[in-house]
């Protein structure tokens, strides 16, 4: 990597005024995609801004929302029982991601400001029709995410939370691409206080998307057969050396069958 | 009192993993010299260009560089030599072109080295390496065999028109001709081996160091054979003699093939850092070692087989593409030729087979031996024409295999193409291997994954492999450039304990151990009491390393070899101090006795009277016990089995689950069970990552598009059943130990098996055949074309 500044501030106005008056500098939360893109130098930052010490990271669970603060561990959300007794679907998500190592750093507000496209936490988010609370204000996720690595996040602005509503139903399916192990198709599907909605994670050339073919499907239906005969167009899907945009196409469908089935 | 088992046959628990598991482990990369400089290498990223000229001024200047060198540097530096010539058809020799230390002229691949920069941190030298302006001019390039013996082609080389570096033929054309005129029925398969990328766990690395005052160099490298590398960097590259060159291969974390050859960068940092006086370190970063550890695999293939109306296989024939990549690698000629034609004849007593082999080369990364070299491109090739063969004719997979194997009573077998098999008993394996499978019971266990909506397969390989490498007079005929036998010192101390020193390397196989318990069997000293040295040519005799499953059955032979020769000295001082006649003196169980007496001396009392010399046969006999044993292997040790490999698809995603696999391989003598159980395991594992996984992908440019562990599917723990594994032996009749190898084994006999099983579970959509790996894609793919096929 390039030599740049460490800070790890304690406060949280203190952070967000660095990353503010610094473009070049970057924040660092769990660090599982920045430090290995830091080691194959692919990014020269200024500064790295650790957000380890702002105390970001907790689970709080109402009867009507989880609130996840921006700093807590995929390993932490698998295995909170109040996130398994709520949003079981989001407790087996973060159970999955990576591995064992990776989700004991790698943090929910890290995958949604970095918005990999075969990242699985954009899924739930849009999924379950979730808000990004930032330091500066609320964002709901159909304004959140905009395309491959992009967000709705300005500079200076750090995620202090993610409040997700509780949904009545809700599943996750990953097909995992078989070397990286990211999404390679993943879905969630949701039947909640925001409707009855599906996201797609992996397949999309710009990111995670909403199937509106297979949310009014649903509706109608909520049952594995009712997506079963939704079709989804490749165009505008990934293709590379593990998947045509057709198999993408095609294992959506599947991932969207089995999620229903397991939301039951 | 009963000491525990502890030689041959005891599943001994590894020495070394105490302080491998315990972060104790010492690998290059954690040595550190004194006043040690940092050597990063500037690769291409062009797959061929014109190298017009690179500005290193910037470079230079850059903070902590100590030296920047291009090829214009290396004056007076010889290329890197290739350890193997083989002939055309017509009799002349395989076109050879240059090897650089450093691109001069052209980069032929991705990864090819352009430039190095040596700075006194490791982050200063890939500073200035950013700042090195290269000038390139972009040429057409080639990545794949078929692409490369296309008329019009970009040629890689000039010297080798065509991109051809051979044209070779082995077997009788005439009699194959004949048979396939006159055969009841002939089957025909084309057939690819996928190209791999080794990914041992620990990356190469190299440190170079010279003392002006001895004007020695000293190497650490990550090497399967550090003699090979003293004697081909020392005479052929740098032109240093022996004795003023020390390589050192310490703990070394994996090689599987990829570190036997003779790299560039040994080279460079033994060179540098004799030019600068201060020892220089290179470590590879993964990238690198995805773009310049010589890759494996590989072919192209088009397979024929002639049978009679009985299915009794008349004659073979094979026509095969092989890939060397860029340059030759130190072995890279021998692969495709003595170490894969040569074992078309598998177990099966087919009279007549031709092969002919066509190596090009291409704008890639050398492919050189990978975990079984050859031998699993023709067990691959071999095992799914007869599955093929079975489903063409309508008889059972089994029964073909049974009828066309060759008997246990028929040995010594002399195959058409070369080899002279010693000795197997393939119905054995076979039977074991069904029955631990319960071949019998798959019907059931497939009814049954239907009912759950999975499609169930079951597949075999009956195979064969010749290891044990090698005798030196016959592989010199066939075009070897050196030696293949292997060399023991056993030192036997004042009070008995024993050091063993071997030309082999230990890179995780457990030699330590292995070994130990073999010298400890045959002098009866106690296991604890026997250490093995290994990895330093300041210290070992010679040697040839370790590849091609040769260790026990060529090293461990010298080592008896040797102990030999210490037992011969030990009866003579025996017979001295009881005054009796050597003749009389028997040894047995690590004691000196006079038959049919009680008087007897231990190894122990020897050896001390052999360092005290006292009462000794002074005269006669030197004082000491330390012997020294060069051996020679006869023949090619042939061990071979039965594997079976069941698999479960998910039709809806094409995921291909292994869901057993059991392994019965005739390994000859096992030393230590355990230990051989584990290679097996790892070689099927990494058999399983061959068929179902990896993959090396180049696009049309020569770029590599599998180039980290983000696209290049290396086999995971969960992609892995728990793999069964038995052995059934007989004995190799040609070395003391009875022994044949079972480092390759595994990955020898368990492609075939997968793909034989995924084969048999896409029966139903009329699947002859699919290439590896069998990725969800693919199967995918297959499913929906199915139908359509049908149609057609």
């Amino acid at each position: 990597m390039y030599d740049f500044e460490y800070l790890k501030p304690k406060a949280l106005a203190e952070a967000a005024s660095i990353l503010a008056g610094d473009g070049d500098a970057k924040a660092l939360a769990g660090g599982m995609t920045f430090i290995p893109v830091l080691k194959q130098r692919l990014n020269k930052p200024s500064k790295v801004v650790d957000l380890a010490a702002l105390g970001l990271s907790g689970i709080k669970v109402s009867g009507e929302t989880v609130e996840i603060g921006a700093m807590t561990t995929h390993a932490t959300v698998a295995a909170s029982a109040d996130v398994k007794r709520a949003i079981p679907a989001l407790a087996k998500l973060a159970g999955n991601i990576g591995d064992e190592a990776v989700r004991h750093r790698g943090t929910i507000g890290g995958s949604l400001a970095n918005n990999d496209p075969s990242a699985c936490y954009p899924a739930a988010v849009l999924a379950m029709g979730a808000t990004i609370v930032t330091n500066k204000r609320r964002i709901e996720a159909d304004n959140y995410f905009q395309g491959m690595f992009a967000t709705a996040l300005e500079q200076g602005e750090v995620i202090t939370s993610v409040v997700f509503p509780v949904p009545a139903k809700a599943a996750y399916m990953k097909f995992a691409n078989p070397a990286s192990r990211y999404a390679m198709v993943g879905v969630f599907v949701a039947k909640g206080p925001k409707g009855t909605r599906v996201a797609v994670t992996g397949a999309g050339q710009n990111g995670v998307f909403r199937h509106k073919a297979m949310e009014e499907a649903l509706a109608k239906n909520w049952s594995a057969d009712a997506v079963a005969g939704v079709k989804t167009p490749a165009d505008g899907l990934n293709s590379d050396i593990h998947a045509s945009a057709e198999y993408r196409a095609h294992l959506v469908g599947v991932m969207a069958k089995r999620a229903v089935a397991a939301a039951g | 009192m009963n000491a525990p088992f502890e030689g041959i046959g005891a599943s001994m628990k590894r020495k070394e993993d105490l302080r491998f598991i315990s972060g104790h482990g010492h690998y290059v990369d954690d040595i550190n010299r004194p006043g040690q400089l940092y050597a990063y290498i500037k690769r291409s990223d062009r797959a061929h260009a014109e190298l017009r000229g690179i500005d290193t001024a910037a470079a230079k200047a850059s903070a902590g560089v100590v030296a920047v060198y291009t090829s214009a540097d290396l004056t007076g530096i010889g290329g890197l030599p290739c350890g193997w010539q083989i002939h055309n058809k017509d009799g002349s020799p395989m076109a050879e072109p240059a090897h650089p230390v450093l691109a001069s002229g052209k980069v032929r691949h991705v990864g090819d080295p352009v430039a190095v920069v040596i700075a006194e941190t490791k982050q200063q030298a890939k500073d200035a390496a950013e700042k090195l302006v290269v000038d390139y001019k972009d040429l057409p390039a080639v990545a794949t065999v078929t692409d490369a013996v296309k008329p019009g082609a970009a040629q890689v080389h000039e010297g080798a028109a065509g991109n051809v570096c051979y044209d070779w033929e082995i077997g009788d054309k005439g009699a194959v001709d004949a048979a396939f005129a006159k055969a009841a029925k002939t089957v025909k398969l084309d057939l690819t081996n996928n190209r791999l990328i080794p990914n041992a766990m620990e990356p190469r690395a190299a440190i170079g160091e010279y003392d002006p005052t001895t004007g020695e160099h000293t190497l650490y490298t990550t090497s399967q054979n550090p003699h090979v590398i003293r004697l081909l960097m020392g005479a052929f590259v740098l032109q240093i003699p022996e004795h003023k060159l020390r390589v050192v291969a310490p703990d070394v974390g994996g090689g599987f093939g990829s570190k036997i050859y003779h790299y560039a960068e040994e080279a460079i940092v033994t060179w540098a850092s004799g030019k600068l006086a201060q020892p220089v370190k290179w470590a590879a970063e993964r990238n690198e070692s995805f773009m310049s550890d010589a890759h494996g695999r590989d072919h192209v293939s088009t397979a024929e087989l002639a049978l009679a109306a009985d299915g009794t296989f008349l004659a073979l024939r094979v026509k095969t593409l092989c890939n060397m990549g860029a340059y030759l690698s130190t072995f890279a000629p021998a692969v495709p030729t003595y170490l894969y034609a040569t074992l078309l004849a598998g177990v099966y007593k087919t009279p007549a087979i031709y092969a002919e082999v066509k190596a090009v080369f291409t704008n890639t990364v050398p492919v050189d031996a990978y975990r079984g070299a050859g031998r699993p491109e023709a067990s691959f090739l071999l095992e799914r024409l007869v599955d093929v063969a079975a489903r063409d004719t309508g008889m059972d997979r089994v029964e073909i295999r049974r009828k066309n194997f060759i008997p246990k009573d028929a040995f010594p077998y002399q195959t058409p193409v070369a080899l002279q098999y010693d000795s197997g008993d393939y119905v054995s394996t076979l039977d074991a291997a069904m029955k631990h499978a319960d071949w019998a019971g798959f019907p059931a266990r497939r009814a049954a994954a239907k009912a759950k909506g999975k499609l169930r397969g079951i597949g075999m390989s009956t195979y064969l492999e010749a290891c044990g490498i090698a005798p030196s007079k016959v592989v010199g005929s066939l075009g070897a450039r050196a030696g293949l036998y292997e060399v023991a010192n056993i030192r036997v101390h004042p009070t008995g304990s024993v050091t063993v020193f071997t030309g082999t390397h230990s890179h995780g196989q457990g030699h330590e151990t292995t070994m130990a318990q073999l010298v400890s069997d045959q002098l009866g000293v106690p296991f604890s009491q026997v250490e093995v040295v290994h990895g330093d040519t300041s210290k070992i005799p010679f040697g040839m390393g370790t590849y091609g499953s040769r260790s026990l059955a060529v090293g461990g032979s010298a080592m008896v070899k040797a102990m030999d020769k210490i037992i011969t000295k030990g009866r003579k001082i025996a017979a001295h101090l009881l005054e009796a006649a050597v003749e009389d003196v028997e040894f047995k169980d690590g004691k000196f006795t006079v038959a049919g007496t009680d008087r007897s001396k231990t190894l122990s009392e020897i050896a001390l009277t052999a360092y005290v010399p006292h009462n000794y046969p002074i005269e006669e006999l030197e004082p000491g016990l330390d012997e020294t044993a060069f051996y020679d292997p006869k023949n090619f040790t042939y061990p071979g089995g039965c594997h079976v490999c069941e698999v479960e698809i998910d039709a809806e995603t094409g995921v291909v689950s292994v869901v057993n696999f059991t392994a019965v391989d005739d390994v000859g003598r096992v030393v230590n069970p355990m230990i051989v159980e584990g290679q097996v395991q790892g070689g099927v594992a990494q058999g399983i990552g061959q068929a179902l996984l990896e993959n090396a992908v180049y696009d049309q440019d020569g770029q590599l598009l599998s180039g980290s562990f983000m696209d290049y599917t290396m086999p995971r723990a969960d992609n892995l059943p728990n793999i069964k594994v038995g052995t059934e032996t007989t004995l190799c009749t040609h070395n003391p130990l009875g022994v044949k190898g079972c480092g390759e084994v595994g990955a020898i006999g368990s492609p075939p098996a997968v793909i034989n099983a995924v084969v048999d579970a896409l029966s139903d959509y009329g699947v002859r055949h699919l290439d590896m790996p069998a990725s969800p894609q693919k199967i995918w793919s297959i499913i929906q074309g199915a139908p359509r096929m049908a149609a057609e």
